[in-house]
Formats: C-alpha cells, sequence, structure tokens
C-alpha cells in the first residue's frame, strides 16, 4: 500500500479496500519510523492527521466521489494552514502558528487531502542542498550521505522514501525540480501565476511558484488540478479557466519535436548526468519523437541575474519580520533598532542574511541600474531566447543538475559553487516557463538523476503527457532507495 | 536685505473609499485599536497586496481636477524602511510612474487669482499608528489605519507667503471634497500637509537650502509653522548662520518648528517595483466614464457665479469654497434672482453665524427657500436691512416663515411716503437747532435728523426714502 500511487490509492479508496483513517495511520507510522534518519519531516501531528482522515471518511460515506477525497499529502513549510505551525525552515517562525490557509491548501483540504504534517526545507526556500534548515539538514532516502537537494527538500525525500504519496512544493529556482532530480522522483513547476501564492510564504515574488512532488506525471497532473487555478487574492494570478492537466497523458509521441538548448550540454554537465539525459533522449524518440538542436545563448547570464532579482525581491519580502507582530523577537534589547538586530540577527540563518544583504545591496542608491535594472532586461533576453526556441520545437530537454546529489556539507563552504548548480533550473523561473523533472536513471555513484522537460507558457499537459509516455516505457520512477 | 520666499507643499490626501487600499478591511475611523487589521494590514507570511480599483478611480477624479496627465501605465514600488508601524517593513507607494502627472491649481489671494503648478499626485498606503503615551516604558501599535489609501499631492515651489500656501491648501481641500474623494476631516488626519520652505535674497535665482515642516493638520497651524519657519530663517540668515536641509516639526503650543532630521540621516528607501502588483494600465474607456461622473468644478461654478449673478471674483470664491455652500447660494440667486443680495447674505450673515455656532451649511438651520424669502423682502423693500437682521435672528430659531416673522413683529418697512412726510415734518418741528446747522452747511446734520425720523417710525421707515424727503423738505 506504501508504494501505491496516488492514482492507486484513489482507487482503493473509491473500492473501499483501505479507509482514509488507516491509510493515515500507515503513512504516519512509516514517517514515525523513517523521519528520525531522514528529517525530511519538521511537524507531524497525528491528531489533526487522522481527524483530517476520519472526516474524509466521513465525506466518503456521505456519497463524496472526488478522487482525492482520503489521499494523504505533505505540505512544504512554506504554505500557510490554519492551525499548523509554519516555520519556513526559520527559527524566525518557529512560534508561528498559521491563522490561516495559503490557497493551495484551501484547494487540497476542499479536494478531501489529509494533511500528514509539515515538510522540512531550506529556510524562507534559500538553498539547494536543504543544509539551511533551522531544523537541520534532510537527508536523501538514497544515500543518507548526500542532500536531497532544496529547497524542497523535505517534500522530495518523504514522497521518495514513500511517507507521503504527494506532497507541496515551490520553485523559485528549481526547487521543486532539483530535489525531485535528486531524489528519483516526478516534481513539476507550473508557468508562473498558474497557482496562486496567496499564503506561500514569499521568498522572491517574481518567481516563487507552487506545485506538486509525486512518484509520476500522472500523479502530478492530478495534484496540479487541485492546487491550480484563478485566486483574486494574487494580483499576479493567471485569469484562466480550470484545465485537466491529464487532458493529453496518453498521447503519442509520434511527431513530438524536442529541442535540445547546446548550453545545456557543454562544459560543466558530469559526464554520468550527460550519459542518463542522452540516454533518455534515445528513449523518446524511440517512441517517435525527433530531435532538434536549440540554442539558449544567454543561459550563463541566468545565474548573476538570478542572484541580484531573487535577494532584491526577498530584501523587502523578508523585512516584516522584525518581531514586533508575530514569530522570533529577541529576549533583550535596549531599545528599537536593537530589538530588529538581535530579532533578526538571531532569527535568521546565515544564508538569509546573505541574501537579504545582497538584496539591499543591489537596490541601493546609486547601484539599481547597474545591478537590478540590468538583471530585469538580461531576464528579457532570457524569455526571449526560450520564444525563439520554441519556434523550433515543442518541449526541451536537458538535465536538472550538472551532477547527481553532492554529499552535505561538500558545498556548504562555499555559497558561489552551490549557487552555480542552479545553471540548468534558474533560467525557467527568469522566464516564467512550466518545467519539470522526471526519474531518468543514475549516477555512477548510485544516486538519481531526472530528466529536464521545459514547456513554453501553459503547455504543462504536454509536457505531462512527454513525462507519462516516457514512465509507461521506463520504470526508472518506480526504483525504490532500499531503507 | 529683502528675501524672498519659495514655498512647495506635499498633501497626504485620504481617499473615503469604503475597503483599504489592498485589502477588504474597513477604513472606518476610531474603532477599537487593531480591530480594522486584516492578516494583510499585518504583513502576516503570505499575504499579498490586491489593488482597490474606487481608490485608482479616486485618484483620476483628482487628476482630471487639476487638468492633469492621467498615467495610462501605474507601476507601483516598495518603499523600504523599518518602523513598528509599517508591518511590511515597506510602503507600497508609486516612484516613477505616478497616476497623477503634471497640472495646475487655481488659488484665490486677495482679488487676483493665480495657476499654482502641480507636479504630481500618487496612490500610497498609509502605515499604522505609534502610540507612545498611552504605555509604560512600551510603545503600543494601531494598526487600524495601515493600509488605507492615501494620495499625496506634490507641488511646483510656487508660493511666495504663507497666505498663498494657505490658499493652495484651502483649494486642495475644497477640491478633494468637492470631488467627494476625501471626507477633508482634519482633526482625523483625512488631510495632511507638509510644506517645503526656503528663502533667497531677492533677485537670487539660485533656490535656498529647504526645510520640511511635516504633518500639519490645520490651516491656521500651517499659517503659524510657515510664517515662523520664514522669520526663523531669515533670521538665522542675517545673523551669518547657514540652513542644514532637513525635516522639522512645528510645535502648535509653543507657535516654533524645531529640527527632527537632517538630511545627512535620511533614508535609502530602496525603491523598486513590487512584483507583487503588476502595473495597472488605464483604458481611455475607464478615464472617460470617470469624467462623465465628474461634478462641476469649483473653478468652473466660480466663474459662472460671476458671469451669471454679477458677484465678485472674491465673493464667487468664497461661495464656492464647498459643493454644498454653492448649492445653498446657487438655489438662493436662482429664486430671487438677486444674485449679488444672495451672495452678501450668504457669505456675511449665514458664514458668521455658522462659524460661531460651529456649525456646516449642511446643518444651516435656514434652508435655502428660507433665505430666498428673506431676500426677496429685501429687493421689493418690504424689509430694511437693519430690519432684516432681525428677521434674519427670528428664523434662525424658529420654524417660522419670513412673512409670518414680518406680520407677527410688525416689521413691515414703512416705504408710504405721505407716513414718512409726516414723521419727517415732526421731526424738522422738533429739532430746528440741527435743521438751522445743516442749512449752515453741516452736512452731519442731516444724519441727526434721519436718526430722528427712524427712532419715531421705530426703525421701520425706508432709510433711503427718509433721506430723500428730509432733503426735499430742507432744500
Amino acid at each position: 500500500m506504501i508504494q501505491a500511487t496516488l492514482k492507486q490509492l484513489s482507487q482503493q479508496l473509491a473500492d473501499k479496500k483501505v479507509s482514509a483513517v488507516e491509510l493515515a495511520a500507515a503513512y504516519l507510522d512509516r514517517i514515525e519510523a523513517l523521519n528520525p534518519a531522514l528529517n525530511a519531516f519538521i511537524t507531524v501531528d497525528r491528531e489533526k492527521t487522522l481527524a483530517a482522515a476520519q472526516a474524509a471518511d466521513a465525506r466518503r460515506a456521505g456519497g463524496d466521489t472526488g478522487a482525492l477525497v482520503g489521499v494523504p499529502v505533505a505540505h512544504k513549510d512554506i504554505f500557510c494552514q490554519q492551525g499548523w505551525k509554519t516555520s519556513c525552515g526559520s527559527r524566525m517562525l518557529d512560534n508561528f502558528i498559521a491563522p490561516y490557509s495559503a490557497n493551495v491548501i484551501e484547494q487540497c483540504d476542499a479536494a478531501g487531502l489529509v494533511s500528514l504534517g509539515r515538510t522540512n526545507m531550506d529556510e524562507f526556500a534559500m538553498g539547494s542542498s536543504n543544509e539551511n534548515s533551522y531544523y537541520g539538514a534532510v537527508k536523501n532516502p538514497w544515500d543518507l550521505a548526500a542532500i536531497p537537494g532544496g529547497s524542497s527538500g523535505g517534500s522530495a525525500a518523504a514522497v521518495a522514501a514513500r511517507m507521503t504519496p504527494v506532497a507541496t512544493g515551490t520553485d523559485t529556482g528549481g526547487s521543486i525540480r532539483q530535489p525531485a532530480s535528486h531524489c528519483g522522483i516526478t516534481g513539476i513547476k507550473p508557468t508562473y501565476g498558474v497557482v496562486s501564492r496567496y499564503g506561500m510564504v514569499a521568498y522572491a515574488s517574481s518567481l516563487d511558484q507552487g506545485g506538486p512532488l509525486a512518484q509520476t506525471a500522472e500523479d502530478c497532473a492530478l495534484m496540479l488540478n487541485v492546487m491550480a487555478g484563478f485566486d483574486a487574492r494574487d494580483s499576479t494570478s493567471l485569469e484562466r479557466a480550470k484545465e485537466d492537466y491529464s487532458r493529453e497523458l496518453n498521447q503519442p509521441l509520434a511527431g513530438l519535436k524536442v529541442g535540445l538548448p547546446r548550453e545545456y550540454f557543454a562544459e560543466g554537465l558530469s559526464a554520468d548526468v550527460a550519459r542518463v539525459i542522452t540516454a533518455a533522449v534515445a528513449e523518446l524518440k524511440k517512441l517517435g519523437a525527433s530531435v532538434v538542436d536549440v540554442s539558449l545563448p544567454n543561459t550563463e547570464l541566468s545565474i548573476p541575474a538570478y542572484y541580484v532579482i531573487a535577494p532584491a525581491e526577498a530584501s523587502a519580502n523578508l523585512s516584516r519580520y522584525d518581531g514586533v507582530r508575530y514569530g522570533h523577537r529577541a529576549t533583550e534589547y535596549k531599545d528599537l533598532v536593537e530589538m530588529y538586530e538581535k530579532t533578526r540577527a538571531e532569527g535568521f540563518g546565515s544564508e538569509v542574511k546573505r541574501r537579504i544583504m545582497v538584496g539591499s545591496y543591489v537596490l541601493s542608491h546609486g547601484y539599481y541600474d547597474a545591478y537590478y535594472l540590468k538583471a530585469q532586461k538580461i531576464r528579457r533576453l532570457i524569455a526571449n531566447d526560450f520564444t525563439a526556441a520554441f519556434g523550433d520545437c515543442d518541449v526541451i530537454l536537458g538535465p536538472v543538475a550538472p551532477t547527481a546529489a553532492f554529499n552535505i556539507g561538500e558545498k556548504s563552504g562555499d555559497p558561489v559553487q552551490m549557487y552555480l548548480s542552479d545553471i540548468y533550473t534558474l533560467s525557467v523561473n527568469l522566464a516564467g516557463l512550466p518545467a519539470m523533472s522526471v526519474p531518468a536513471g543514475f549516477a555512477d555513484n548510485g544516486r538519481p538523476v531526472g530528466l529536464q522537460i521545459i514547456g513554453n507558457y501553459f503547455a504543462e499537459a504536454k509536457m505531462l503527457n512527454v513525462a507519462h509516455q516516457f514512465q509507461q516505457a521506463t520504470d526508472w520512477h518506480q526504483r525504490v532507495p532500499g531503507l | 536685505m529683502k528675501w524672498e520666499v519659495v514655498i512647495g507643499l506635499e498633501v497626504h490626501v485620504q481617499l473615503n473609499t469604503v475597503s483599504k487600499i489592498f485589502s477588504g478591511s474597513s477604513t472606518a475611523f476610531g474603532a477599537e485599536p487593531n480591530t480594522q487589521a486584516s492578516v494583510v494590514e499585518l504583513a502576516f507570511p503570505g499575504v499579498l497586496p490586491v489593488m482597490n480599483k474606487a481608490a485608482v478611480e479616486k485618484a483620476i477624479r483628482l487628476g482630471l481636477a487639476l487638468n492633469a496627465e492621467i498615467n495610462r501605465k501605474n507601476v507601483f514600488a516598495r518603499k523600504n524602511y523599518f518602523y513598528p508601524d509599517l508591518p511590511k517593513g515597506y510602503q507600497i507607494s508609486q516612484m516613477d510612474h505616478p497616476i497623477v502627472g503634471p497640472g495646475t491649481l487655481a488659488i484665490q489671494v486677495g482679488d487676483s487669482e493665480k495657476l499654482v503648478r502641480v507636479t504630481r499626485a500618487h496612490l500610497e498606503e498609509d502605515a499604522g499608528k505609534s502610540l507612545h503615551e498611552e504605555f509604560v516604558g512600551m510603545s503600543g501599535i494601531d494598526l487600524n489605519r495601515a493600509g488605507t489609501p492615501l494620495l499625496e499631492v506634490v507641488s511646483e515651489p510656487d508660493m511666495c507667503s504663507a497666505d498663498e500656501a494657505v490658499a493652495y491648501a484651502r483649494a486642495l481641500h475644497t477640491l478633494v471634497t468637492w470631488l467627494g474623494i476625501c471626507d477633508g476631516n482634519m482633526q482625523e488626519g483625512s488631510f495632511r500637509v507638509d510644506a517645503n520652505v526656503s528663502v533667497r535674497p531677492a533677485g537670487q535665482a539660485e533656490l535656498g537650502t529647504r526645510r520640511e515642516i511635516k504633518n500639519l493638520n490645520s490651516f491656521r497651524f500651517l499659517q503659524q509653522a510657515i510664517e515662523y519657519e520664514i522669520q526663523w530663517q531669515i533670521d538665522t540668515l542675517e545673523d551669518g548662520g547657514r540652513i542644514v536641509q532637513g525635516t522639522v516639526l512645528f510645535d502648535p503650543d509653543s507657535g516654533e518648528t524645531r529640527m527632527m532630521r537632517s538630511k545627512e540621516d535620511a533614508h535609502d528607501y530602496r525603491y523598486f517595483p513590487d512584483p507583487d502588483l503588476l502595473p495597472i494600465c488605464l483604458s481611455e474607456e475607464q478615464i472617460e466614464r470617470v469624467r462623465g461622473e465628474m461634478p462641476e468644478l469649483p473653478g468652473a461654478m466660480k466663474a459662472r457665479f460671476v458671469e451669471a449673478f454679477g458677484v465678485s471674483a472674491y465673493d464667487a470664491a468664497l461661495l464656492t469654497s464647498s459643493r454644498e455652500l454653492a448649492a445653498y447660494f446657487e438655489a438662493v440667486a436662482q429664486a430671487t434672482g438677486e444674485g449679488k443680495l444672495a451672495a452678501n447674505w450668504v457669505n456675511g450673515e449665514i458664514a458668521a453665524r455658522l462659524n460661531k455656532e460651529g456649525l456646516a451649511i449642511g446643518d444651516c438651520p435656514i434652508a435655502a427657500a428660507r433665505l430666498s424669502e428673506l431676500v426677496r423682502r429685501i429687493a421689493d423693500n418690504t424689509l430694511s436691512s437693519k430690519l432684516a437682521k432681525q428677521v434674519f435672528e427670528a428664523l434662525w430659531t424658529s420654524e417660522l416663515s419670513v412673512d409670518a416673522i414680518i406680520e407677527r413683529d410688525g416689521l413691515k418697512q414703512v416705504s408710504d411716503v405721505g407716513a414718512i412726510e409726516k414723521m419727517v415734518d415732526e421731526a424738522l418741528a422738533a429739532n430746528p437747532k440741527a435743521v438751522e446747522e445743516f442749512r449752515a452747511g453741516k452736512e452731519k446734520a442731516l444724519n441727526a435728523l434721519a436718526g430722528q425720523v427712524m427712532k419715531a417710525s421705530k426703525g421701520k421707515a425706508n432709510p433711503a426714502q427718509v433721506q430723500e424727503i428730509l432733503r426735499q423738505k430742507l432744500g
């Protein structure tokens, strides 16, 4: 049962082979058993979860045939969930119980999903390794010495370890795709504006986007159906009709044109990851796809552009954590300024502080044009690159990260090395495009490697179709770490 | 040395929307602290701003009334600084793309009109309030006001005296209340003025160093503060001192301004476009629809009053100081066809009495129809102006009609020639000394005689007729 996909669990619940309470209990037991080793969850509340499961069973008994009623889910600790601690991986919010729920949580609740708990993450979603959590690093279920990726590392590890069938995540510069890749699961970041950001703790507002992590592309589609949709409380939410993201899953890939950006296969890509991606492309060719060579010439600029824009937005977004209204406040201070300084010095970790300082610097008087404005121009160039490339292909394929998961501690002393590993994911956020990671094989050290599928705006259904067909032909997504 | 004064004003106009600029919370004044602040105003993690359309349209109204450019593309920016009553740690405001561009506002200075250039007006959110007095060793924060929509109206430094600055502030106050975009309540902070003041030797092209007087919440304080500041700056310069650019506060108790912070302490606000709010692009249709909903503006109405009713520009300016007052005057002038007389009464007795009793025109116990009767009775010589004042008193305190009061109190003016002649004859007979003096060329003696006649008539004789008949008889 614990190995089942969302789709299978939905069927079992519908067939009354299992109850929501039984399911919740089984997953809670597994979380209890594995979490001490993996640290994937920050908060688990058995009572709350079982109460929600009972409510789901009551809904089913009352004739509710919603596909996901009673299916367990784990939420990244970045989505405000009423009554639950919402820490965002930070000491700053260690005492923060959300008084309201994010749009994503509301929609999950409305669909009848049963919340198993809150997953670990890099503090305020800043990080690619999940080492930046106040609650400690998350371990990769495939190799406890490895990072799970970040910032949705807890969600990815939890799905990989089958502590939950599905989890929510957010992706600002790769934070769904990269941990999905490193943990051997499937994750999708939709087009910017598809999932409401209301109640999602902001890191970099113009880049943040919620999305699901699951075992399969099909599960991601089902979950995205729940998470997506217009929300008037988010001015950047797109006013579009609800769509069924699973509608194209079973279409054959004959005639599909996949673009391979030469910049994604250049220097810096490790040989074993290149091998996995090449093999995956070959598999898709067997399914009828043709390959075209495309170019994304400004890829390299995505790193400096991202690391100006994201910290700039973050520096303002995180100003609200001042100890005045909620969250951490220093215990002793002699005046207002010292209260601010101590509160923020104690409440934030070093990566968060680094980005706040970088962001404040690039926005400061006299530097705005040279950094922030320039970065916004680069952002436009990057988006233009994609527009041109999509003139020649339907989807773009490539690696998610230059290497498989590195070891915990390996890069934590060198932020620039860490930032460079985001090279293949950042452009997508800067352009606002949808992209996903699909399990495609293993590196030489036995750690998972994901294939990145990038789509044009609103091409989620097409991407999921490609991923689903790939998963029908391969079994990488069915591989489970030996825990 | 002769000094020239240069003043520019920044006015924070609180827009009277029902809900806040970025959330559905109520904007009502005076509620228990923090009861009108939702998670949005409290800046909880994850909340987002959504623009209030009514605030945008109210800003457009002012822009159109100022004959200003309405910017089609509106960008909202974050102005970053830390303060406990600023929950997000930034204020959402407009920097490079304000909704209202350059325009003008006419002000009445004595008998002449002057056009003051308005630089811009931009939308922004208000902060909360810090309460320092109520708590010992602590400060309280009330976020009810946080997120209230403000339109900050910035003028060019076109004013050169405290009187002009006050005239501008009054004209703007009239306009925003006229347009129905602000309740105009200065005590509650709905209309707050900052004055940038500098002085320079007369004839010097270069501007002097300015100081900004913050947060003046009455026209009287505005006048006092500017006058004090001008004198202070002149004294300082004449004593060989130097003005340091900065922000000052006005203390109404001492009547003095004092330095709050110099420019050196100024924040770097690190403005950047707010990624949570997409640029708001205004369509021609929307702007035209707003234009179509606008009332006749005070400037146009003022010109019309001068033209149609023959009132002076000065009187017309007073009459158009509020929409209610203008409507009241127009009703009286229309009903009686006596524009000048109506203007005199509205700007004179009515205004004085309302002012004395602290009432607004809307609360005036004499409705326009009743004042019209009074004006009619003056025009047709039924009442002398003196008697009219007696009737006015009775009108103010009773529900009676003008004619009923005249009847009751026997106040009808005597214009009957025979009756007046009789009284004149009696007066001449009883005051031979005065008659003699007048005939000897002492013009004043005529007034004494007229006074006797008026006294004999108990004030009811038509004064003009009395004068005329007296002259006839003495001539």
